[in-house]
């Protein structure tokens, strides 16, 4: 399978990165020598086998329900959580105007 | 079978309905950071790092919300999946920090499950239907844009970005606006019986992605639309009506319905497209590398069940088979595990206050909450949860009753006394002095008055106007300004007559 | 005091313990050869010397009171500008997050400091760890302070992604850094710089606060010029963290103390299938001598093999790609970072126009490999497929340990190679990393050694594979090896 000019501004727009046309024109065999080189792995035989789902064996741990137990992971942060904020407006993140 | 129709300009049509019902799990802390989930804070005040995805920051699941989860699951009889799996849902919107929403496609962590509908005449369900659930999963919330404090910009608030959500997913069982509203209904009932959501619908703790699409009655399923984030049932049911026309005249007038996202605009009872949703998503499902698998226990399982409540359904049956009540009664007091819980009180406290069982004043505790009671709250604008009456002090207006110290009509005053002034009903009957007169002595003095009064009437009723019994105890009541016991007047009044 | 920077963790430490010399001179010394380098090497991104003079003050202060000292106490450390550092700019060497001071510390980072580490300053890597080279940070490419005998003078790459962190480390900058690996970031720089260094098990040393590449295959782990000092390094960045779904819940074993070069009774697996075409001869002979240096400290020899090793690197860039296209989703322009904003732009478009000036080339590539093996009709040939032999890597490496306790490999297929020479192959790039991923897929703790210098004078390493937990076999294996190396060479300063 390789990628038209067409998908790979397809997939730059999914993944919200403006290209231009010559950067497109860049990308698509870029793309398509890496797409080529990692379909050998069509060659392997997985029947049977199971997806990875952990590399190393163990089971998720659950926390407890407890609000700002740990402060590095709780809330009540405000000035921290907007100090790098580009428009951080009244206390919020400022963003332009979505029309829904 | 339900039999509502669009009528078309061409013919009848059915609509067929599906409800992705999101509902804010109830935990103090949010699914994967420490954040607070309180509803009104400060914005931005209940964020952490973790949910501002602040670089480097990772997820840890809190246990009360699978716990949550899975006895929601318990309660609709769904498989829970002891083995389940977060995955990772991408797109780029402004409520939503790292890109992505941890949510659960591939392996869910409650499997299919039912809920029972019940027939409602009135409301157009003929019988008992079983809507088919087909998974609940565990995800994330998003925050929250607001659109009018700037000219040029949008604001975000991420406090409820990370609290966690159940989303329950509904097989496409539904035919009528008003099976959709019954779903509802029921669902949000199950929730709060079980606990695991306030379902408070106002403040955003459940709400409704309406899937509406119409079809020539026993047709293939036609295209379908999905109404987002409906937050009342009056507008699941408004939003299905005014969609399933929508598609109806479109599909009549030569177009297509084109599957699509939609906004409801609760002014206007419409449904519109969604510009910022506009282009086709494809959202990259894979399994989130920050989580492992979600391995659930026997043990956590087994304590998940172990803490569920009798569940509406079961309570139902119950109230009818042990308490005898009626069918109308049963359903209007297990609808809400509030009026349940208040009337199982109040039964409890009416039985011990009268030395009886309470299947011995089930009848009189619930008629009298259902017709009384309620009537009296309604008549001052208030609910049981508000109600100045508690469940102790109906108990002892009732027992004033069951022992004949007061008339029931007399208790009806006594209630709305009890109500303007908190004071118990004993207190009340003391003070205005309205104990019931049972001493046949005194009635005997009253009907003879009565009937000395009233000699031509008596005449008529000896003549064969035997309805003209009922003026005789009315005027013996009045005599007596209403507190002779009606038993007795009755009786006294019968042999003097005879 | 020049003496003073040609000691490593282990000599700092003991000598300030010891009263030779101050954490304060030490601290000093340093700044001063990050200060002299800064222009030549690159190797920072920022240069923190009040810290490290803050840390060496506290550690002075400590042991004049007489309070213990910790593992790392007075050995200042240069941190991979990977790890967020509370307000110390940190950027993954990438313009999206230029500016961005976090409000947090790492975990790891933060584990050095209280172990009485100081923070020389932030090291210069590849953008978001992604790249073999140091070719793609934004700020700047680093030099690698070893140069061809022979007299070309074509600047080297460090290797990458940790590639400010093997320059440092080389030249003497400090004595120790911080590195991550992802696919090989830690041994494939360490091979290339003649230093050494180890990745630990996945989950061993916590990812809070470390920039995410790829999170399931994202391990920490030091880099330093010997095994003993990555063993008490390593002591000092592992262990449990809650605020990590994937951290391993298990006791910090006593490294360092435990290091016992006698391999006696222990089998040292060679797999057949790293003898790859394309691999450099010198870098084939290297192998055989740490065979023989490895049955000279008593170990058996065992072939075995690892079938899939030859789709390791194509299932790697698909898992990773995929995971870096969600993590990186974040960069966004909202939060923080840069954000570009067209007049008139809408909202979708900021995040476009933010994310193509933020993002490098490199990086832009792996987003779209990886929205692409997601994307709705592909995930299943492309990404699923790749998690499926994922788990077949992992495995052979199951059976190889029925037949031996550790691995032995070379770390990379050459020497390193002059910068600019690959930065327009992508694939020729990746191909550095043949060697080193398949350890990663499998989680496994695994490091690089300094086995020698090739003809042209420029250091070649040898990599040791563990089971997972087992890093005491891996760095016993790795002491073995330096000391029958005896790896004493030194990039010549020029800068
Ligand atoms: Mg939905
Ligand atoms: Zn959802």
């Amino acid at each position: 399978m390789s990628v038209t000019r067409e998908t790979v501004a397809k997939i730059a727009s999914l993944a919200r990165i403006r290209m231009g046309e010559d950067e497109l024109d860049r990308m698509v065999p870029e793309l398509n020598s890496i797409l080529d080189w990692v379909e050998q792995l069509g060659e392997v035989d997985v029947s049977g086998v199971e997806p990875m789902t952990a590399v190393i064996p163990q089971q998720l741990r659950l926390r407890d329900d407890v609000v700002d137990a740990d402060p590095l992971t709780g809330g009540g942060v405000r000035d921290k959580v907007l100090a790098n904020a580009p428009a951080a407006e009244h206390g919020f993140f400022g963003v332009p105007k979505v029309i829904e | 079978m339900s039999s509502y129709r669009i009528q078309g300009a061409t013919g009848e049509w059915e609509v067929v309905i599906g409800l992705e019902v999101h509902a804010q799990v109830t935990s103090n802390a949010k699914l994967f950071s420490g954040a607070s989930t309180a509803f009104g804070a400060e914005p931005n005040s209940q964020v952490s790092l973790v949910d501002a995805a602040m670089p480097g920051m990772l997820p840890v699941p809190n246990r009360e919300c699978i716990r949550q989860a899975v006895r929601t699951g318990m309660a609709i009889e769904a498989q829970i999946n002891k083995w389940s799996r977060f995955d990772r849902k991408n797109y780029f919107y402004a409520d939503l920090p790292q890109g992505y929403q941890i949510s659960q496609l591939y392996h869910p962590l409650v499997g299919e499950g039912r809920l029972l509908i019940e027939a409602d005449e009135k409301a157009g369900i003929p019988e008992d239907k079983v809507i088919g659930i087909e998974r609940i999963h565990v995800e994330q919330d998003a925050g929250k844009l607001m659109h009018d404090q700037h000219p040029s910009m949008s604001y975000v608030d991420l406090n409820r970005s990370g609290v966690a959500l159940m989303e329950i997913v509904s097989r496409p069982d539904m035919r009528s606006p008003a099976e959709a509203g019954a779903y509802v209904r029921k669902l949000r009932a199950i929730l709060r019986y079980v606990g695991s959501c306030d379902g408070n619908m106002e403040e955003g703790s459940m709400r409704a992605d309406v899937n509406v699409s119409v079809r020539r009655p026993g047709e293939e399923l036609g295209t379908r639309t999905e109404t987002k984030n409906v937050n009342s049932v009056r507008f699941v049911m408004q939003a299905i009506e005014h969609e399933a026309r929508r598609q109806v005249e479109l599909i009549e007038d030569g177009g297509t319905v084109v599957q699509e996202t939609r906004l409801f605009d609760p002014g206007t009872g419409t449904t519109r497209s969604m510009r910022s949703k506009e282009d086709a998503h494809d959202y990259r499902y894979f399994p989130d590398p920050d989580l492992l698998p979600l391995e659930l226990d026997d043990a956590f399982l087994d304590e998940c069940r172990e803490s569920l409540p009798e569940l509406p359904d079961a309570k139902r049956t119950r109230y009818i088979e042990e308490l005898g009540l009626s069918a109308y009664n049963a359903q209007v007091l297990t609808a809400e595990v509030e009026t349940a819980r208040w009337f199982e009180a109040l039964l409890l406290e009416t039985a011990t206050a009268q030395g009886k069982t309470p299947a011995d004043v089930a009848k009189q505790a619930s008629n009298w909450l259902i017709s009384e009671f309620f009537g009296a709250l309604n008549k001052i604008g208030k609910e049981l949860a508000d109600s100045p009456v508690g469940h102790a002090r109906a108990a002892e207006l009732l027992a004033l009753v069951g022992k004949g110290t007061i008339s029931g009509s007399i208790a009806k005053q006594v209630l709305e006394t009890m109500l303007e002034t908190g004071d118990s009903a004993t207190a009340i009957v003391e003070r205005e002095g309205l104990k019931q007169e049972s001493d046949s002595g005194a009635i005997e003095a009253a009907v003879d008055k009565v009937l000395a009064d009233n000699a031509d009437k008596v005449e008529q009723y000896k003549g064969g106007k035997e309805a003209l019994f009922g003026f005789f105890v009315g005027q013996t009541m009045k005599a007596m300004q209403g507190k002779a016991n009606p038993q007795v007047v009755n009786e006294v009044l019968r042999a003097k007559l005879a | 005091m020049s003496e003073i920077t040609e000691l490593g963790v282990k000599a700092i430490r003991d000598g300030v313990a010891g009263g030779e010399f101050t954490a304060r001179e030490v601290a000093e010394a340093f700044n001063a050869n990050v200060a002299a380098a800064a222009e030549a090497l690159n190797a920072f991104i920022v240069a923190t010397p009040d810290k490290a003079m803050e840390a060496a003050e506290k550690v002075d202060a400590d042991r004049a009171a007489g309070k213990p000292l910790g593992k790392m106490a007075g050995v200042p450390i240069g941190m991979k500008d990977l790890f967020a550092t509370q307000g110390v700019q940190t950027t993954a060497a990438s313009h999206i997050l230029e500016g961005f001071v976090p409000e947090y510390e790492s975990t790891v980072s933060q584990k050095l400091w209280d172990a009485g580490a100081g923070m020389l300053g932030k090291l210069n890597l590849d953008q978001f760890a992604m790249g073999s080279s140091n070719e793609t940070s934004y700020f700047g490419n680093v030099a690698s302070p070893w140069r061809r005998s022979g007299g070309d003078n074509a600047v080297l790459a460090p290797g990458g992604s940790s590639g400010g962190s093997s320059a440092a480390v080389a030249a003497r900058l400090c004595p120790a850094a911080t590195g991550t690996d992802t696919g090989g970031s830690i041994r494939q720089p360490a091979a290339f710089t003649g230093i050494t260094g180890i990745k630990p098990t996945y989950g061993r040393c916590s990812r809070w606060g470390v920039v995410a590449f790829a999170s399931s295959l994202d391990q920490a782990g030091p880099m330093a010029r010997s095994v003993e000092d990555c063993a008490i390094m390593l002591e000092a960045m592992a262990g449990f963290d809650p605020k990590d779904s994937t951290s391993l819940d298990l006791p910090v074993p006593e490294w360092s103390a435990s290091l016992d070069a006698d391999l006696k009774g222990k089998k040292v697996g060679i797999p057949r299938e790293y003898r790859m075409e394309g691999t450099d001869e010198e870098i084939l002979q290297s192998w055989d001598q740490g065979i023989a240096w490895l049955k000279d400290a008593g170990a058996d020899v065992v072939d075995i093999t690892l079938p899939h090793t030859k789709y390791a690197l194509p299932a790697y860039y698909i898992i990773a790609p995929a995971e870096a296209s969600s993590n990186l989703a974040r960069y966004d322009g909202v939060r923080y970072g840069l954000r570009e904003l067209p007049e008139g732009a809408n909202l979708q478009e900021m995040y476009a126009a933010t994310r193509a000036a933020g993002f490098g080339d490199e990086v832009k590539r792996r987003i779209l490999i990886g929205t692409y093996v997601l994307s709705a009709g592909f995930y299943d040939a492309y990404y699923t497929q790749a998690q499926k032999v994922r788990a077949l890597i992992a495995r052979d490496f199951e059976k190889a340990w029925a037949e031996c306790d550790v691995i032995l490999a070379p770390t990379t297929p050459t020497a390193a190679f002059a910068l600019g020479d690959k930065v327009d192959d992508p694939l020729a790039m990746y191909l550095n990393d043949v060697f080193s991923v398949p350890a990663s897929l499998a989680g496994l703790p695994a490091m690089s050694v300094p086995a020698g210098l090739n003809s042209d004078g420029l250091p070649l390493g040898l990599q040791v594979i563990g089971k997972a937990f087992d890093e005491q076999g891996v760095l016993n294996a790795g002491l073995a090896i330096e000391q029958r190396a005896g790896f004493t060479a030194k990039p010549e300063k020029w800068w």
